[in-house]
C-alpha cells in the first residue's frame, strides 16, 4: 500500500478525456519527480488527485494510505492528507497569510482549539527555514507577491500543515538558484518515513537536490516511463525526444 | 423551563426572549388616540402633542417607497407603544429582572466597564438604564435617552429637534416624529473631547411591535465624541417595524464619529433616517453595518454646510436569502473646500439583494471640494444580485470628483483553493468574505469588529 496510489486512472474535463488508464505508486517516505512536455497532462493530474469540479475521474482507483479518495469534496481530500502546491497561487483580499495557515490547521483539528501562541512559534520556525522575513506573515495573501514569493509562500503552507503526500506542481518555475536551493532545502527538511512527495517540474537540476526515488515520464495523457534517476542526465543532455525513441 | 433555557443557549446571543408584562400599551393600530395615549403617558407639553399630529398628517398624506410597494406592512397591525415605565435607571440592581437579563445576553455591563464612557439601553419604547460616567457628567457632558432630554432640557433639544431631518424628508421620518420614543439625547459642550465611546442599544422584545427611537446628538465647538449603537430583535412569526430618526450636528471644529452594528431578525422591516450636518471645519464620520432584517432602508447622510467640513460615510451591508439591503450614502456639499469620501461594501447571499443608492451634490456656490467613492460589491452564488446605483451632481465650479466601482463574484478557483487547504467550503466563503470587508471592519472598534464578523459566519451558515 503506497501512500499514493492510482490505478488505470482516467480523467476528463468538459467531456474532453485528458487522462487514460494511468498508474502509478508513491510508497511511504518516498519522493518521485513527474516530467513530461507540455500539455502531457501532468497540472490536469495534480487536480484530479485533488478533487478540483471541473476534473472528472470516469475510471479507475486512487487512494491515499489505502482510503479511497474518489469522489470527494477538495477540502476532505486535504485532511486525508493531501497537499497541492499550486503553481500559479491565487491572489485572496484582506486573507493574511497567517490567517489562511491558521484556518487551514485549525480545519484539521475540529475539536480542539490550537493556541495562538504555539501556532506563532510553528510558523516563525518555519518562516525561518525559509529564509521569510517576519513580517510577510502579515501580508494579504499573494496579493502583490513576487513569482518568488508565491512558490515560498506554498511551500511554508506545505511545512505548516505537514500532510501525507505532497503535490508540487512546478514549485521552481520562475525562481533564482538561491531561491531553488532554498525551496528544496525546505522540501528535503520534511523528508520521513511518513511523508511522501510528488514532483511535478522542467528541471532536472532542481529534481536531483531532492534526491528522487524515482523519476516518472508523462506524455499524452500516459506514464511512458518511470524508472530510477539516472534518466535525469539524459533528459539534461536530449531533452524529452529521448522518450518518443524509447517508446 | 430547563430544556428551553439549553435551547436558547445554543442560538445566537440576538436570539433569545424573555415573556414581560408592560405597564404602558399603546395597543394595537395607529390613530390620533395612539398619539395622545403616548403623549400623555411621557406628559409631554403641548407643542409637542401638535408637532406630533402635524407628522401623524404627514405621513399619512406620503407615499411609500417603491421598495416596499408589495410588502403589504399593514400599519394597523403594529404595536407603537409599549414600557415598563418611562424612567431610566441608573444602576443596573434597579432594572427589572427580565430587561436585565436580555441585557446581560448581550453582555453589555462587562463592556460597560471595559470600555464605554457611558451606556444607554432602551427596551422596546423606552431606555431602562442610562449611565455616563461621572467625571464626564462633571464636564457638563449630557447623555441621556430622548424623553428624559426633552424633560430635562428642553431648550438645547427644542432648538435643534427636527432641523436635520424635517418631518416631510419621507413617509418614515414622519411616521417616527408622530409617534417617536426613547433614543438617545446627547450634547457635548465645548472642547470637550471625550476619548471612550458612548453606547445605545435597542432591542425591540414584543412581538408586532414598532420601534420608533429618536436621536439628536449635538458636539460643540472643538468637541470630539464615538457614539456607537447595537440593534437586536429576537425571531416573531410576525413582522416587526424599525424607524428610527438620528440627527446629529457637529459645530466648528468638532469632530464626531457615529457607529452603527445592528443584526436585526430576519423579519425586521429597518426603515431609518440619518443625517448629520457639519459646520465650519468639523468632521462627521458615519460608519454602518447591516445585517440581518427583511428589509433595511438606509442612506446615511451628511451635509458640509460650513467651508471646509468633512464627512466620510463607511458602510457594508450583507443582503442574506430573500433580504434587501437598501443602502447608500448621501453627501451634500454645500461650501466651499469641503470634502467627503464614501466607501461601501455589500455582499449578497442566495436570493439577496445589495443596492447601492448613492448622492454627492456640490452645490453652485461650491467650489474647491473633493469627493472620492467607493462601491464595491461581493456575490456569493449564480443567483446572488446587487445594483450599484450613484448620483453625482456638481453644480459648482473646480471641484473635483472620483468614482469607482466593483462587483466580483466568489469564484470557484479561489474557492478550490482554500478548499484544497482542507478548509471546508462554507468556511472558505466565510473568509473570502471577511477578507472582502476587512479594511472596513477594522474602522470598528476591536469588540465591534469581532462580534460582526461573527454574525457574518452565522448568516452564511444559515
Amino acid at each position: 500500500m503506497g501512500a499514493l496510489d492510482l490505478k488505470n486512472l482516467a480523467v476528463t474535463t468538459y467531456d474532453k478525456s485528458l487522462i487514460h488508464n494511468l498508474s502509478m505508486r508513491i510508497p511511504k517516505g518516498e519522493v518521485h519527480g513527474l516530467m513530461g512536455p507540455n500539455g502531457a497532462g501532468k497540472s490536469s493530474l495534480a487536480k484530479a488527485i485533488s478533487g478540483h469540479p471541473d476534473y472528472k475521474i470516469t475510471a479507475g482507483n486512487l487512494t491515499i494510505d489505502g482510503t479511497n479518495i474518489v469522489g470527494l469534496n477538495p477540502d476532505e481530500i486535504a485532511r486525508h492528507g493531501l497537499f497541492l502546491a499550486f503553481q500559479y497561487p491565487l491572489e485572496i483580499e484582506g486573507v493574511t497569510v497567517a490567517n489562511l495557515i491558521r484556518a487551514a490547521v485549525q480545519a484539521r483539528h475540529m475539536n480542539k482549539k490550537i493556541s495562538i501562541h504555539e501556532f506563532y512559534e510553528n510558523l516563525y520556525e518555519c518562516m525561518d527555514r525559509l529564509k521569510m522575513d517576519r513580517s510577510f506573515s502579515s501580508r494579504q495573501l499573494n496579493m502583490g507577491f513576487s513569482g518568488g514569493e508565491k512558490k515560498r509562500c506554498e511551500i511554508l503552507q506545505l511545512m505548516m500543515l505537514k500532510p501525507k503526500i505532497a503535490i508540487l506542481d512546478e514549485p521552481d518555475s520562475g525562481l533564482d538558484m538561491d531561491a531553488m536551493k532554498i525551496l528544496a532545502d525546505g522540501i528535503n527538511s520534511l523528508r520521513d518515513n511518513n511523508f511522501s512527495a510528488l514532483i511535478i517540474t522542467h528541471y532536472p537540476k532542481f529534481l536531483d537536490q531532492m534526491n528522487p526515488d524515482k523519476i516518472h515520464l508523462m506524455a499524452a495523457g500516459k506514464i511512458v516511463h518511470s524508472g530510477n534517476k539516472s534518466i535525469l542526465k539524459e533528459l539534461e543532455i536530449h531533452g524529452y525526444n529521448w522518450i518518443n525513441k524509447d517508446s | 423551563m430547563n430544556t428551553s433555557n439549553n435551547l436558547s443557549e445554543s442560538l445566537d446571543p440576538g436570539d433569545f426572549h424573555y415573556d414581560t408584562t408592560y405597564e404602558y400599551d399603546a395597543g394595537t393600530g395607529l390613530s390620533e388616540k395612539t398619539i395622545e395615549y403616548i403623549s400623555k403617558t411621557k406628559s409631554e407639553d403641548s407643542w409637542l402633542l401638535a408637532f406630533r399630529k402635524k407628522a401623524y398628517e404627514t405621513f399619512k398624506a406620503l407615499a411609500l417607497p417603491a421598495a416596499l410597494k408589495n410588502d403589504n406592512i399593514n400599519f394597523d397591525n403594529i404595536r407603537y407603544y409599549l414600557s415598563k415605565g418611562n424612567e431610566s435607571k441608573r444602576s443596573w440592581d434597579e432594572v427589572p429582572n427580565e430587561i436585565k437579563k436580555t441585557f446581560h445576553r448581550l453582555g453589555i455591563p462587562e463592556k460597560e466597564r471595559k470600555y464605554l464612557a457611558g451606556v444607554e439601553a432602551q427596551f422596546d419604547s423606552e431606555s431602562a438604564y442610562s449611565r455616563i460616567k461621572d467625571t464626564l457628567a462633571k464636564d457638563g457632558v449630557i447623555f441621556v435617552d430622548s424623553t428624559t432630554g426633552l424633560k430635562n432640557y428642553p431648550e438645547i433639544f427644542k432648538k435643534f429637534f427636527g432641523t436635520v431631518v424635517p418631518m416631510t424628508d419621507n413617509k418614515f421620518s414622519a411616521l417616527n416624529s408622530a409617534v417617536f420614543s426613547g433614543g438617545s439625547f446627547i450634547y457635548v459642550p465645548p472642547g470637550v473631547k471625550i476619548k471612550q465611546p458612548l453606547q445605545a442599544y435597542f432591542r425591540i422584545n414584543a412581538e408586532n411591535f414598532g420601534q420608533f427611537e429618536r436621536t439628536l446628538i449635538i458636539v460643540d465647538e472643538g468637541a470630539e465624541l464615538t457614539y456607537m449603537e447595537g440593534c437586536t430583535a429576537p425571531k416573531f412569526e410576525t413582522a416587526a417595524l424599525h424607524a428610527a430618526v438620528v440627527e446629529i450636528i457637529a459645530k466648528k471644529n468638532a469632530k464626531l464619529q457615529y457607529i452603527t452594528a445592528q443584526n436585526w431578525s430576519n423579519n425586521v422591516y429597518n426603515l431609518v433616517t440619518k443625517r448629520g450636518l457639519a459646520h465650519e471645519n468639523a468632521e462627521i464620520k458615519w460608519i454602518d453595518c447591516n445585517i440581518g432584517s427583511k428589509k433595511t432602508i438606509k442612506y446615511p447622510c451628511i451635509i458640509l454646510a460650513e467651508e471646509r467640513a468633512k464627512g466620510e460615510i463607511l458602510s457594508m451591508a450583507l443582503a442574506s436569502h430573500n433580504q434587501l439591503q437598501d443602502t447608500g450614502a448621501k453627501i451634500i456639499h454645500r461650501a466651499n473646500s469641503t470634502t467627503s469620501n464614501i466607501l461601501s461594501k455589500s455582499i449578497s447571499i442566495g436570493t439577496g439583494l445589495a443596492s447601492y443608492k448613492g448622492l454627492v451634490n456640490i452645490s453652485e456656490n461650491a467650489s474647491n471640494c473633493r469627493n472620492s467613492t467607493r462601491c464595491d460589491s461581493l456575490l456569493i452564488n449564480q443567483n446572488s444580485c446587487t445594483e450599484t446605483c450613484p448620483t453625482i451632481l456638481v453644480h459648482g465650479k473646480k471641484n473635483h470628483l472620483q468614482h469607482e466601482a466593483s462587483i466580483s463574484k466568489i469564484d470557484e478557483e479561489r474557492l478550490y483553493y482554500l478548499q484544497q487547504r482542507g478548509i471546508p467550503a462554507k468556511q472558505a466563503i466565510s473568509l473570502i468574505i471577511n477578507g472582502f470587508v476587512n479594511d472596513l471592519i477594522n474602522e470598528f472598534p476591536l469588540e465591534y469588529g469581532i462580534e460582526i464578523k461573527r454574525f457574518i459566519e452565522l448568516e452564511i451558515d444559515g
